[in-house]
C-alpha cells in the first residue's frame, strides 16, 4: 500500500457505517456499483440472444416440453431466500456483530451451492434424459448459455464469499473487512435479481409461450 | 439519502424482512398468473414481467441500499450507473425482439 493509500486509510469517518467510513472504501463501492451497470448490459445481450433464437428449436425439444416447474421453482425459492439471508448478514455487521454476519454469510453460500446442485442436476437431466445438449438447437445453444453464465457467476460468488468468510473471521469487521462483505454482498442480491428476470423471461415464459 | 442518515434505522431487520416477504408474494403470483391462469398471452407475459420489475425495485432498494453511500453525489452517481445500464438492457433486448418481429412480417 502507497503512503498516501494508506494516510486515506486512516482516516476514518465514525458516523458512518464502517464499510463506508474511509474515502477508500465508499470509492471502492461506488466502482462497484459501476461494474454490477456493465454486469447488467452484458446479461441483456445473453437475454436479447435466447429471447430472439427461442424458437428456433429445429425438431429439438420445445420450451414448454423441456422445462420442470418443480425443479426452477425450488431453485428460485432457494435463491430468494440466500438473497434475504445476506442481506441479515449486512444489518448485523452494521451493528458490529461479526459472529452474526460470519453465521448469515454461511447460510447464504449453503444456499447457493443447494441452488448450484439443483441447477447441475437439471443440466445434466437435460443432457442424459431429453438429449438437449447445447449443440441440439440455437434455442438451447441460447438457453445453456444465458442460464449457465449466470451459474458461474453463482459459483465464483460462493468462492467469493468463502474467503470474505475467512477474512472477517481471522480480522473482526474493520473498514476493510466490512467493505469487502458489503461488496460481495451487493454481487449477490445481483444475481438474484438476474435470476428474477430468468425465472421471468426464461421459465415462466417458456411455459407459456 | 446518506448512510449517516440511514445508520439510526438499523435496530430491526424489519426492512429486510418486509423485503423478503414482498418477494415471495411477488414471486408466487407470477407463478400462479403464468402456470395456472390461463389468460391471453401477451397479458400474462406483461403481468409477469411488471411483477419481475417490481421485485428487482424490492432488491435494489432494501436489500441492496442503493439509495446510501457516503455522500448525496456518490447516490446519484450510482444510480446513474445503474439506470444507465437498465436503458441499456431495453434497447438491447426490446429492440432485439422488434427488429425481428419486423423481420417475420416481411420474411
Amino acid at each position: 500500500m502507497s503512503h498516501s493509500e494508506a494516510a486515506h486509510d486512516h482516516h476514518v469517518d465514525p458516523s458512518l457505517p464502517t464499510e463506508y467510513s474511509t474515502e477508500d472504501g465508499s470509492l471502492r463501492i461506488f466502482g462497484f456499483w459501476v461494474f454490477l451497470g456493465a454486469e447488467i448490459v452484458l446479461f441483456s445481450c445473453l437475454f436479447a440472444t435466447y429471447l430472439v433464437l427461442h424458437p428456433m428449436t429445429a425438431g429439438g425439444p420445445t420450451s414448454k416440453e423441456l422445462y420442470e416447474v418443480k425443479g426452477f421453482a425450488i431453485e428460485t425459492f432457494l435463491l430468494l431466500t440466500s438473497s434475504f439471508t445476506c442481506g441479515l448478514g449486512t444489518f448485523e455487521m452494521r451493528k458490529g456483530n461479526a459472529k452474526g454476519l460470519i453465521g448469515w454469510l454461511i447460510v447464504t453460500f449453503l444456499l447457493g451451492m443447494g441452488f448450484v446442485g439443483m441447477e447441475i442436476s437439471e443440466f445434466v437431466k437435460y443432457v442424459n434424459v431429453e438429449h438437449a445438449t447445447m449443440q441440439t438447437s440455437a434455442f438451447l445453444s441460447a438457453f445453456f448459455t444465458l442460464v449457465g453464465t449466470h451459474g458461474a457467476h453463482v459459483s465464483l460468488g460462493i468462492c467469493w464469499m468463502i474467503s470474505i468468510i475467512i477474512q472477517v473471521a481471522r480480522r473482526g469487521i474493520t473498514p476493510m473487512t466490512a467493505r469487502k462483505a458489503f461488496i460481495v454482498g451487493l454481487y449477490w442480491h445481483f444475481l438474484d435479481v438476474v435470476w428474477i428476470f430468468i425465472f421471468t423471461v426464461v421459465y415462466l415464459t417458456g411455459k407459456v409461450l | 439519502m446518506t448512510a449517516k442518515q440511514h445508520a439510526g434505522e438499523h435496530h430491526s431487520p424489519l426492512k429486510h424482512i418486509v423485503g423478503y416477504v414482498l418477494s415471495l408474494v411477488l414471486t408466487v403470483i407470477a407463478f400462479w398468473i403464468a402456470l395456472s391462469l390461463h389468460m391471453k398471452d401477451w397479458m400474462t407475459l406483461t403481468i409477469i414481467l411488471v411483477l419481475a420489475v417490481f421485485q428487482l425495485l424490492v432488491q435494489l432498494l432494501m436489500f441492496m441500499h442503493l439509495n446510501e453511500a457516503d455522500s448525496q453525489v456518490t447516490v446519484v452517481l450510482q444510480k446513474v450507473a445503474i439506470f444507465f445500464g437498465i436503458f441499456i438492457a431495453i434497447c438491447v433486448a426490446g429492440g432485439s425482439i422488434w427488429i425481428m418481429a419486423f423481420k417475420s412480417i416481411v420474411a
